[in-house]
């Protein structure tokens, strides 16, 4: 069924009978030519795309619980192409791009909303550096502006101009930049890759890879065994687990991020805010609630919740920027398993199995990488070569210290980011 | 969480710094091949479960510790200190 005005209209005049499901619930075949394992945000775009992009449908996404249950249905739904290093810049360039035809792409509402990002800086250190990465955004081809106070305070009315510690001296303002709706990108491109016979395979735990003669020749799952010619591994937050069934240790330590939602409130902040003395963001959902977050616990985790100082230390960090949100009351908090690599840019790359393709390390930046990743590693998977715009995000740049994208410039170890 | 510092007794997460897995401990040699550097540096077990990773009790006795616990479920179920543990090999 294709969704539209008119269906919602007709749909409600005829009591809403006629909605179907948005994907079938298939049994697993005993081969496919790809396996992706991991249903999240990254795997089913992969799928969509290896469907669209390459006419390939002969393929089934296993998913060891339900599609779309990990970091892409719990993170903070931000959506940007800000970055300044060769590397990320024309990878996220190239996934905002996609995300800005996404909705007639899936013919489904992903609510992406580029209500516009602003970073601010606080100091003429801060501006420097700002202004640094302004430059590169602005030669990729992305947008960029850099705002003082006054600017800022145009935008942002409500923020503390009176603090000392961390005044605000202005804002690199990336008006693309926004949000989405996250649970609906995982459906989206779900119905997407599902109606191009695509077969989503949920309850299904991978437990074995199967490997002859250096080459993949299928999984083994919770619900059988199933050959194939390709698997890609897509599964940020078990990528470790799920590598050491070929063998692979990956630079990959998992990390857990908290985010926070208040109770819903009328509009009140426009666009996402991040401080720039770290450690706190902020948007307003559709719903209305304040959806924000700050830096990791900074210790190894899969525990999907975090503790209570990082939760004190965010709120601290808002309440001295925006004094307005002490009035709100929090609704929930969570926690989602990081896949941290060394330098803090992910991986999308051939391993040294042939036929097996491996895409982690997304740190906690992978929400809005989603098409970008789905695209490009489904370039990679159909014809053996990186798509252009993902190919600098090779596994060996660790070993060999070639083309290490340290955004933050804090250095290529592990816990830096 | 608490941490059980083998000095101060049992005291807050907020009173430590964690540096990572306790793989650090098994620094290779200075003439060891660049793939032994690699793997120290970057390669991990990353288990989902039992680890033992390194603390740093900045705000209490100031002693490296090997801490046991769950990254599954965040339970400490002991800590030593570092020096001990890598002297006793």
């Amino acid at each position: 069924m294709r969704y539209s005005g008119w269906q919602v209209l007709a749909q409600g005049l005829l009591g809403n009978g006629g909605w179907r499901p948005a994907w079938r619930d298939p049994a697993p075949k005993p081969a496919y030519d790809i396996i992706i394992i991991g249903g999240g945000g990254h795997g089913l775009a992969t799928a969509f795309y290896l469907a669209k992009e390459h006419g390939l449908t002969n393929i089934a996404v296993l998913e060891k619980g339900y599609l779309g249950g990990g970091n892409v249905g719990r993170n903070t739904t931000i959506v940007r192409a800000n970055y300044g290093l060769p590397g990320n810049s024309e990878f996220y360039s190239h996934s905002l791009k996609l995300w800005e035809g996404l909705e007639g792409e899936l013919n489904y509402n992903v609510m992406h909303s580029q209500r516009g990002l602003i970073n601010l800086f606080h100091s003429d250190g801060q501006r420097d550096a700002y202004t640094r990465r302004a430059n590169a955004i602005i030669n990729q081809g992305d947008d960029a502006q850099i705002l003082d106070r006054e600017g800022v305070r145009k935008l942002l009315p409500y923020l503390d101009y009176e603090q000392t510690r961390f005044p605000i001296f202005g804002g690199l303002y990336h008006p693309r930049g926004g949000t989405a709706r996250h649970d609906a990108v995982a459906w989206g491109f779900a119905r997407g890759a599902d109606q191009r016979g695509v077969d989503l395979i949920q309850n299904c735990e991978v437990t074995g890879i199967d490997i002859e003669n250096g080459r993949v020749t299928g999984v083994q799952t919770s619900r059988g065994a199933i050959r194939a010619k390709k698997v890609g591994i897509v599964v940020a937050g078990r990528s470790s687990q799920v590598a050491a069934m070929a063998g692979m240790r990956l630079p990959i330590e998992s990390h857990i991020l908290q985010a926070f939602v208040t109770e819903g409130l009328k509009p009140c902040i426009d666009h996402v805010v991040t401080y720039g003395m770290g450690h706190f963001y902020i948007s307003q959902s559709d719903k209305g609630g304040l959806v924000f977050g700050g830096d990791l616990d900074f210790y190894a985790s899969y525990a999907a919740r975090g503790n209570l100082p990082m939760a004190e230390h965010v709120i601290e960090a808002g309440m001295t920027l925006m004094p307005m949100i002490g009035k709100a009351r929090m609704l929930r908090s969570w926690g989602g398993i990081m896949d941290m690599s060394p330098d803090g840019s992910p991986v999308i790359d051939r391993t040294h199995i042939d036929g097996l393709y491996l895409n982690c390390g997304w740190c906690y930046g992978g929400f809005k990488a989603v098409p970008g990743s789905g695209h490009c590693f489904a370039h990679l998977i159909a014809t053996d070569r990186p798509h252009e715009a993902a190919a600098r995000y090779r596994l060996d740049r660790f070993a060999t210290g070639r083309g290490l994208m340290d955004e933050e410039g804090t250095g290529s170890q592990h816990n830096l980011h | 969480m608490q941490i059980p510092c083998p000095l101060c007794g049992p005291r807050d997460i907020r009173e430590f710094t964690y540096k990572g897995h306790a793989t650090y401990l098994d620094r290779p040699a200075e003439d060891a091949a660049p793939e032994a550097w690699h793997a120290y540096l970057h390669l991990r077990d990353n288990p989902a479960g039992a680890t033992r990773d390194l603390w740093y009790h900045g705000a209490g006795c100031t002693a490296w510790l090997v801490v046991e616990r769950d990254t599954a479920t965040h339970a400490v179920t002991g800590a030593r200190l570092a020096r001990e543990v890598k002297h006793a090999g």
